[in-house]
């Protein structure tokens, strides 16, 4: 199933950690909130997109449409 | 084409079951099951009035697949939405006004095809609170209904904003749904005063009824709040698909001239009056055509006011209501608003240029869809005044009359 990176806006503080580990889907807006690529991720990246869901300090970022997200 | 308003008896019970008689009450199912009502409702093909437009039957259906899925099965809850935040919309006060028991009986009848034991009803004011005491001391609902009076905000009417706010929080978006997690961590049916309103006709006459008016594909009538430069401002109901120009007719206005028409609201669109005469009040067409129906408003801009002024206070404003949670909104709509206030009153080309690549990383950024809303006012104000945008930039204001008071929040 194609898993595309989402986030929780509420929660983001917009520390921008997730453009750092991420900087092929994440970029950051002027005021340093997180910009991501909607379509699904890329095999290659897939790793690096679980690396950044699981180190986001506020628990905002998630990677939608992965099976457990189905369930 | 009245339906709603031609059923409404006014605040007094006995005129309401004399020519009602009391709702067809079925009996409550079980949580997680659904009463035959429910698929009256998909079968007349209503559809939420709030501004979502989206079917009922369906969020009935979530609430049921919700409470069954759950480890522990609990009755789900039905939140009336009447806070009707959008401050150009006077619908669902007038509604409850006129009609207070049919959105009752909606409720209540809703509540007993999903299981639900009781009903919240959530209001700015009014008198909704005496009406429900009254049925309950002639024990005329199965069910509890409580009438609650929550803030006047924009935002409070968004449904996880007021599920939050119900539930003792602030009245702003949490980004939960409500259908899996609402009222007392229940699953929770919320719906717009005027659905169930509808809901409680469908019981009564029927879905083959309810689709003899309307579209194929949103069926039924609607209430619409027509306001700002017309000559007989106030609410009006018409099938679903009326067009635009019709409505402005019938609130007094010959031709809508040069003017510009603002559907939807706030956090809808503006449309030049030639173009939005003959667009259908239609939620689908106007999604496609860049615009909204959101809760039914049609509020008429005259030739002689300046567009941009007018939607830099409005831009200001919902700037404002934003609930300062997410980044994108908090910062970004009060620098939108910067922007269009550079345009409007220093014809400032620089500013067009921010205001162009910042409206683009609005949309799909919040935590709820107010930035979106806002975003798409602003666009559509920047297409349907481009002879404005030019003037503006040349340093001339093309309106004849600088007071900007047509389309202001009366009550916020
Ligand atoms: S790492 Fe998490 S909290 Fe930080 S900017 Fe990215 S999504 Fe937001
Ligand atoms: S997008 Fe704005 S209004 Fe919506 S939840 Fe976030 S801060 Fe609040």
């Amino acid at each position: 199933m194609e898993a595309r990176l989402r986030i929780d806006r509420i929660a983001c503080d917009g520390a921008g950690l997730c453009a750092e580990l991420l900087p092929e889907l994440v970029r950051l807006d002027e005021w340093g909130y997180p910009i991501v690529d909607a379509r699904p991720v890329p095999e290659a990246l897939a790793g690096a997109a679980r690396d950044a869901v699981r180190l986001c300090p506020k628990l905002a970022l998630r990677l939608a449409g992965t099976v457990a997200d189905a369930a | 084409m009245t339906r709603l308003l031609a059923a409404a008896t006014g605040p007094d019970l006995d005129a309401h079951l004399r020519v009602h008689g009391p709702g067809p009450l079925r009996g409550a199912v079980r949580p997680g099951q659904l009463g035959p009502l429910v698929e009256e409702v998909a079968a007349a093909g209503l559809r939420g009035r709030g501004g979502g437009w989206f079917p009922t039957s369906r969020k009935m259906a979530a609430v049921a697949d919700a409470v069954a899925g759950a480890v522990r099965s609990r009755a789900p809850v039905v939140v009336v939405n009447a806070m009707e935040g959008e401050p150009l919309s006077g619908k669902d006060a007038h509604l409850l006004d006129v009609a207070p028991h049919l959105v009752l009986d909606g409720a209540v009848l809703a509540a007993e095809a999903i299981g639900a034991r009781r009903v919240v009803a959530a209001v700015t004011g009014g008198t909704l609170h005496l009406r429900a005491a009254e049925r309950r001391a002639r024990g005329v609902d199965p069910v509890e209904v409580e009438v609650r009076a929550g803030p006047e905000r924009y935002l409070s009417g968004q449904e996880s904003a007021l599920v939050r706010w119900i539930n003792g929080g602030p009245a702003l978006p949490s980004g939960a749904v409500p259908y899996e997690k609402g009222v007392g961590g229940r699953p929770t049916l919320v719906a717009n005063a005027e659905t169930f309103a509808h809901l409680a006709l469908i019981a009564r006459r029927g879905a083959r009824w309810f689709r003899s008016a309307g579209s194929a594909s949103a069926p039924g009538t609607a209430l619409v709040t027509v306001g700002g430069d017309v000559p007989s401002p106030g609410v009006l109901e018409v099938a679903v698909g009326t067009p635009v120009g019709e409505v402005l007719h019938a609130a007094g206005v010959q031709a809508p001239g040069e003017g510009a028409v603002l559907l939807g609201g706030f956090g809808g669109a503006f449309l030049s009056a030639g173009d939005a005469a003959g667009i259908p009040l239609h939620p689908d067409v106007l999604r496609d055509a860049g615009a909204a129906l959101g809760p039914g408003i049609v509020s008429l801009l005259a030739a002689e006011r300046c567009g941009l002024a007018e939607t830099a206070r409005i831009a200001r404003w919902m700037a404002r209501q934003g609930a300062q949670q997410c980044g994108p909104c908090m910062f970004g709509l009060p620098a939108v608003a910067s922007d269009l206030e550079g345009l409007a009153y220093d014809g400032d080309a620089r500013a067009l240029e921010r205001l162009h690549r910042r409206l683009g990383l609005l949309p799909g950024r919040g935590g709820c869809a107010h930035p979106d809303g806002t975003a798409r006012l602003i666009a559509s104000a920047l297409a349907a005044f481009r002879t404005d945008v030019a003037a503006h930039l040349s340093g001339h204001c093309l309106a004849a009359v600088r007071s900007m008071t047509a389309l202001q929040p009366q009550n916020h």
